[in-house]
């Protein structure tokens, strides 16, 4: 545990004042006082509102540049690729303040403000896009992974998740795609479902809950480091 | 007596070194060098000073990738242009980055509390909820419920925000909108860009009160 | 009768039919396997339903899942056996079906049986009459006969002939457009009941067999 040392005190008090003076100043060459309204220029203002335009570019500043995702405080799911009508069932769910619990801890108020032309227009946008998968998971259990996905459990009467998500995890309809998820997202959907998807719509399958309660946590990340580098 | 004595000093001097060893000499090193050079302007025990903000507790790839920035120039507000230039470049190897970020990530941080009280709450709105007809974000999203950023593997560039100084958040959100810094952190400068004064005034005041 | 475990109580009729087909040499294999709890029968049919819907009613997935409420359980069972001897291809239902004690097989596929949900619907409408007049009439100058001499005038089904009413539009038209590729698969040494539909399939063209789907998925 260091103690305040004082023998720099002189030059540290120097700079202060140094620091203090230049920071009124703030290198631009312009004064302003702390807290007081600002007497340089308007600084550029990003586009505060703009149609669907603005509301995408709000959506991929958490969801990725794309809609690819992007590891935030917590994961942040891919949109891009997204069956239209699986999107639209999540806004409509948030809308009416059933879903993910992640969710209703972050408060996302914004969805609220979403019209259901904007909610349709944001859906088929994102189920346009196509970046890579972000990638980043244990290699080493994709293999497994690929098993259950493709044949599921039937000892442990888990399902194929194949079947009704498809065969390259490209969704059907309300089912969603998985292909490209992101790794951490997934197991938190899967490890946490009924605190995730507990109040979901009605569009959500009683066959999750079943699924994601058989399944082993090893199990659950390796579906979906699998599923994180399918393109 | 003199030979005990000599070896009872030479005992001393070895076992003193030893917790600093176990330590890792990197370790020391680092610390050794951010007291002596960093001091000056983060203040002491790094917890910041006015516009050079708080350096203790903040997530240590975040740290890591300001100190690129500051080398690449990809971070070029003025403050960054005349001090943190210099220093990034022409002083650490970037073996020494990656220590010194360890080394100031563990470090106990401690809230400035220097923000305008009564505007906090406003800033708190702010920072759970986004201001969604402007399409601007909320920002718990990924700095998190405590502002302390993320850390995880993968992510980990997301700074903790949770005490910085009220002076040095509000120049940082408002340089992105004067288009500095526009290369770094994604979707910063697209998110920073759209928010009034008021609105920075309140989120660098709430934020400097969270521990 | 004297208190019965309830782990003997489904165990003890089934090991009697086994018995009885054993020596009856029926068409149908024998149900063999082991001893089950009702636990573990109700785990299979509710991994059966992870697909096939509790309801039974069938599903549309990434691939159409069948209906298999009100299906004729001895046409259920030979499916089943079928997909384990591969005369009928399908790789999930492979991995399925072996993972399956023989000796549930009856008590499941009467399960599905009991089952009456309304149908899914979904298929064409405007196809529906046409449906009708093939499934009844069938297709004379094809050679087709009606579907309904077979399976039944409400298309119920009867004994091995499966229930066609209320299937799913697109299980069918996949089912008679790929016939030859799924079923009949066990070459002459294992022949398969189904290859009979098989020069029907062949017959039917293709919005014929848009036609018949149409008329079946509507039917309760």
């Amino acid at each position: 545990m260091q103690v305040l040392n004082l023998r720099p005190a002189l030059p540290a008090a120097i700079l202060a004042i140094v620091f203090l003076g230049l920071g009124l100043a703030d290198g631009t060459g312009n004064a302003h006082g702390l807290g007081a309204h600002r007497a340089y220029a308007a600084p550029v203002r990003g586009y505060r509102a703009g149609g669907l335009q603005g509301k995408i570019r709000y959506c991929e500043d958490c969801h990725g540049p794309s809609g690819q995702g992007y590891r935030g405080y917590l994961p942040i799911p891919r949109l891009a690729g997204q069956t239209p009508q699986y999107l639209e069932n999540e806004l409509q769910d948030f809308v009416q303040g059933r879903g993910e619990e992640a969710h209703h801890s972050i408060n996302l108020s914004e969805v609220h403000h979403l019209n259901p032309q904007m909610q349709t227009a944001l859906a088929s946008y994102f189920n346009t896009l196509n970046p890579r998968p972000i990638g980043g998971a244990p290699r080493r259990l994709v293999a497994m992974g690929k098993t259950i996905y493709e044949a599921g459990l039937p000892d442990a009467n888990v399902p194929a998740c194949s079947v009704c998500h498809g065969p390259s995890a490209e969704g059907h309809g309300p089912i969603p795609r998985l292909a490209g998820q992101l790794y951490p997202y997934t197991i938190m959907e899967l490890e946490r479902w009924d605190r995730e998807r507990n109040q979901a719509g009605p569009g959500t399958p009683a066959v999750m809950r079943r699924v994601a309660h058989s399944l082993s946590n090893l199990q659950i990340e390796a579906v979906a480091a699998y599923l994180s580098y399918l393109e | 007596m003199k030979r005990l004595k000599l070896t009872l000093a030479v005992v001393a001097l070895i076992s003193g070194s030893v917790p600093a060893l176990a330590g890792g000499p990197r370790i020391v090193y680092a610390e050794k060098f951010a007291d002596r050079n960093c001091g000056w302007c983060h203040g002491p025990s790094l917890q910041g000073f006015f516009k050079a903000p708080r350096l203790a507790g903040q997530t240590s790839r975040y740290l890591e990738n300001q100190l690129l920035n500051f080398r690449s120039h990809a971070r070029n507000d003025p403050l960054a242009k005349q001090y943190m230039w210099g220093a990034a470049a022409n002083h650490l190897s970037l073996q020494m980055v990656h220590g010194l970020s360890v080394y100031l990530s563990r470090l106990y941080p401690k809230p400035a509390d220097d923000g305008q009280r009564a505007l906090a709450a406003r800033g708190r709105a702010i920072y759970r909820g986004g201001i969604p007809e402007a399409n601007i974000p909320a920002c718990v999203a990924c700095h998190g419920p405590d502002a302390q950023g993320a850390a995880a593997q993968g992510a980990g560039q997301i700074p903790r925000l949770g005490g910085l100084s009220y002076y040095y958040l509000k120049r940082r959100l408002e340089q992105w909108g004067e288009g500095y810094n526009a290369t770094a952190s994604r979707p910063m400068p697209d998110i920073a860009s759209k928010l009034s004064v008021n609105e920075i005034d309140a989120l660098a005041s709430y934020l400097s009160f969270v521990r | 009768m004297a208190i019965i475990p309830r782990y003997l109580r489904l165990a003890l009729p089934a090991a009697v039919l086994a018995i009885v087909f054993a020596t009856v040499g029926r068409a149908a294999d024998a149900d063999k396997g082991t001893p089950f709890s009702q636990q573990q029968l109700q785990a299979k049919i509710q991994y059966c339903s992870s697909c096939h819907q509790p309801s039974g009613q069938g599903f549309l997935g990434a691939t159409p899942i069948p209906r298999l409420a009100g299906q004729q359980p001895q046409y259920i069972k030979n499916q089943l056996h079928a997909f384990i001897d591969r005369r009928r291809v399908n790789f999930y239902m492979f991995k399925v079906a072996h993972s399956l004690n023989p000796a549930m097989l009856t008590a499941i596929a009467d399960h599905f049986h009991a089952l009456n949900p309304p149908p899914l619907g979904g298929g064409p409408p405007n196809l529906v009459d046409a449906g009708k007049k093939i499934f009844e009439d069938g297709v004379p100058d094809a050679k087709i006969p009606p579907c309904s001499t077979c399976h039944g005038p409400e298309a119920k089904g009867k004994g091995p002939f499966p229930r066609l009413a209320g299937q799913l539009y697109p299980y069918i038209v996949k089912t008679l457009t790929n016939f030859e590729k799924e079923r009949g698969q066990g070459g002459p040494q294992n022949p398969d009941t189904s290859a009979i539909m098989k020069p029907i399939a062949h017959g039917l063209t293709e919005s014929q067999i848009k036609a018949v789907a149409a008329y079946l998925s509507t039917l309760g």
